[in-house]
């Protein structure tokens, strides 16, 4: 059969532009069941982790620590200076945690995303909504560990309140980069690779535990340029009131400039998958 | 009077309103040639059906036609729009079931419902009562409340079915709607989607089964190697591709061509499997005692009407399933 002239079904078919906002908050509503769920889950880690982190680490380890020397790395006490970078890794933790075996598994397994990409959403609505939803809930993590830091009496500047975000923001460094990852993760090997080899040693050795003038200058220089130092030397100095105005932008922005480029790798893996 | 007078003057026909228009469309992955330059045109209400072996090109096609794949070449016109630039758009009036569910299956059956609806627009209230009549539609409607995990293969089929319809689409997009499936529950669908089709959904569908091409198409295409190497209804296919009746005869494993040779004059054309000879013909009762007359005598024999998997086996040399 030929039929030679094409009709337009729906007028209206194209009458709506979709756009980015209005993609976004056709989202909501299915991230607000997840988050229901994972709610309580969500609040304990951000609970859990910074007490038994700074019972073993910041009182235990702190005062022993502190029986030889008088302050660290600008901070009055072990306590003090390890409670931030605590913050900035936990953050760094959750949001590569988050961004990585979940969407692997939308991607590959359930492939939930596929039945996304069916819809009037496009990958940028999708990867943006996937990556909005981890730093909502980094801010409830964030948000919880700060109270418990406080009630430590770790938090010794009112630039403190500012940490929260810096945290949110440390973790959208991380997140979008993994998502990255994890959007091109073909063998079931990728992931745990990534975390033994980048993300486990970024944890260790970018100032969280101890300042980096400890380490040899070479690994000094490494450190200064992964996201977690800048990531750590900002929530500290935001919770020690001790941060310039240039180190703040130099730390910001370079935090940006890791969310965003992980951003732009992300839509490019999940374009791949999902629109091929 | 006037009006009376008017309406009795012949009509042209209405121009069918074509919603899925192609030509020469193809698709290329990396250096694999999926689909090579096809024509096709799928009407309003039409049941349409892509029939072909695992890896025809049947699922890149679909991929395509549910804007979620950029053709490689050629035209492509879904709802009279080009789908690279209206996507989204054009997206928001189909309705796609996936070979594999996608469903996630952390949250209830009903939440599946509504918050895909959410993705097209649909308000929260609306999208329950869709959600409501849908899932009575596919026969899940006591299992609301339960997680997708727990689901049987069937019910996750159904459910996916369900999702594709939340929109009231004006093309459903069936990638292998039962594969996987055990034969009560690919009934069970069927029964559904030729609902479907009398309530005048435009339903595409791939198979590589030729009894659901045969129930649920009033057209189809055969594909093979990424062309279409046939089309027609399923009747019209038999008709042109094969004869009236199959004889089957069955041989223990082995070369069976020169059996084959000495009864070729007995019908239209033979066909030789491994296991077996397809003789072509309108009268398999009379070929089966010509068969015997001349001395050949099989270890089983059958008379059967001739199906969709005879069309394919003569256009292609090759069974549907492997």
């Amino acid at each position: 059969m030929t039929v030679s002239t094409t009709r337009v079904a729906r007028a209206g078919v194209v009458a709506a532009r979709p756009t980015l906002w209005r993609n976004l908050a056709r989202q909501v509503p299915a991230y607000v069941v997840v988050f229901r769920r994972v709610l309580r889950g969500t609040a304990f880690s951000g609970f859990l982790a910074p007490v038994l982190f700074l019972l073993g680490m910041g009182v235990g380890l702190g005062s022993f620590i502190d029986q030889n020397s008088a302050g660290v790395g600008g901070a009055p006490s072990y306590l003090a200076f390890i409670a931030p970078g605590l913050l900035a890794l936990h953050a760094m933790q959750v949001a590569a945690g988050e961004s990585s075996y979940p969407i692997v598994a939308g991607l590959k397994w359930t492939k939930f995303y596929h039945a996304m990409a069916a819809t009037p959403l496009r990958v940028v609505d999708i990867v943006l909504g996937a990556l909005g939803f981890i730093l909502v809930r980094l801010f409830l993590v964030a948000a919880v560990f700060s109270a418990v830091l406080v009630a430590f009496g770790a938090v010794t500047s009112w630039t403190w309140v500012f940490a929260i975000v810096a945290a949110v923001l440390v973790g959208a460094a991380h997140a979008a980069p993994t998502m990255a990852v994890a959007g091109r993760a073909n063998s079931e090997s990728w992931l745990p690779m990534y975390f033994r080899l980048l993300i486990l040693p970024m944890g260790l050795f970018s100032g969280a535990f101890f300042p980096l003038s400890q380490l040899p200058a070479a690994l000094q220089v490494v450190a200064w340029f992964t996201p977690l130092w800048h990531g750590v030397e900002l929530v500290r100095g935001l919770s020690l009131g001790t941060l310039s105005p240039g180190m703040t932008v130099l730390h910001v922005g370079y935090l940006l400039l890791w969310t965003v480029a992980g951003t732009a790798v992300a839509l490019r893996t999940f374009g791949r998958r999902l629109v091929s | 009077m006037l009006d009376q007078t008017s309406s009795q003057i012949p009509q042209p026909a209405e121009a069918a309103e074509v919603l899925i228009h192609a030509r020469g469309l193809s698709k290329t992955h990396g250096s694999v040639q999926a689909v090579r330059g096809i024509d096709l045109d799928v009407l309003r209400g039409e049941s349409f059906g892509f029939l072909g072996p695992n890896g025809a090109g049947k699922s890149s096609t679909m991929k395509m036609i549910s804007c979620t794949s950029p053709p490689s070449g050629g035209t492509l016109r879904i709802l009279g729009h080009d789908p690279v630039e209206y996507g989204s758009a054009i997206r928001a009036h189909l309705g796609v079931c996936p070979q594999e569910d996608s469903l996630d299956t952390e949250i209830t059956v009903e939440e599946n419902l509504t918050v895909y609806a959410r993705y097209f627009g649909i308000g929260r209230k609306a999208a329950k009562v869709k959600a409501d009549e849908l899932l009575d539609f596919v026969h899940l409607g006591d299992k609301r409340k339960v997680k997708v995990e727990a689901l049987s293969g069937g019910m996750k089929r159904r459910l996916t079915i369900a999702r594709s319809l939340i929109n009231d689409p004006d093309i459903l997009l069936l990638d292998e709607p039962t594969t996987g499936l055990d034969p009560q529950a690919r009934h069970v669908l069927w029964d559904r989607l030729y609902r479907l089709r009398q309530l005048g959904v435009t339903l595409v569908l791939t198979t590589h089964y030729m009894d659901e091409a045969e129930q649920l198409c009033d057209r189809l295409v055969v594909m093979d190697n990424g062309v279409f190497v046939a089309e027609g209804s399923p009747r019209q296919l038999i008709e042109r591709h094969a004869t009236r009746e199959v004889a089957e005869l069955r041989f223990p494993p082995g070369d069976h061509r020169a059996v084959a040779e000495r009864l070729s004059d007995l019908c239209e054309r033979v066909e030789v499997l491994p296991d077996r000879l397809l003789l072509y013909v309108d009268r398999g009762e009379e070929t089966l005692r010509a068969v015997s007359d001349r001395g050949v005598h099989p270890v089983g024999s059958l008379v059967r009407r001739a199906s969709l998997e005879d069309v394919f086996l003569h256009l292609t040399g090759r069974s549907l399933v492997e």
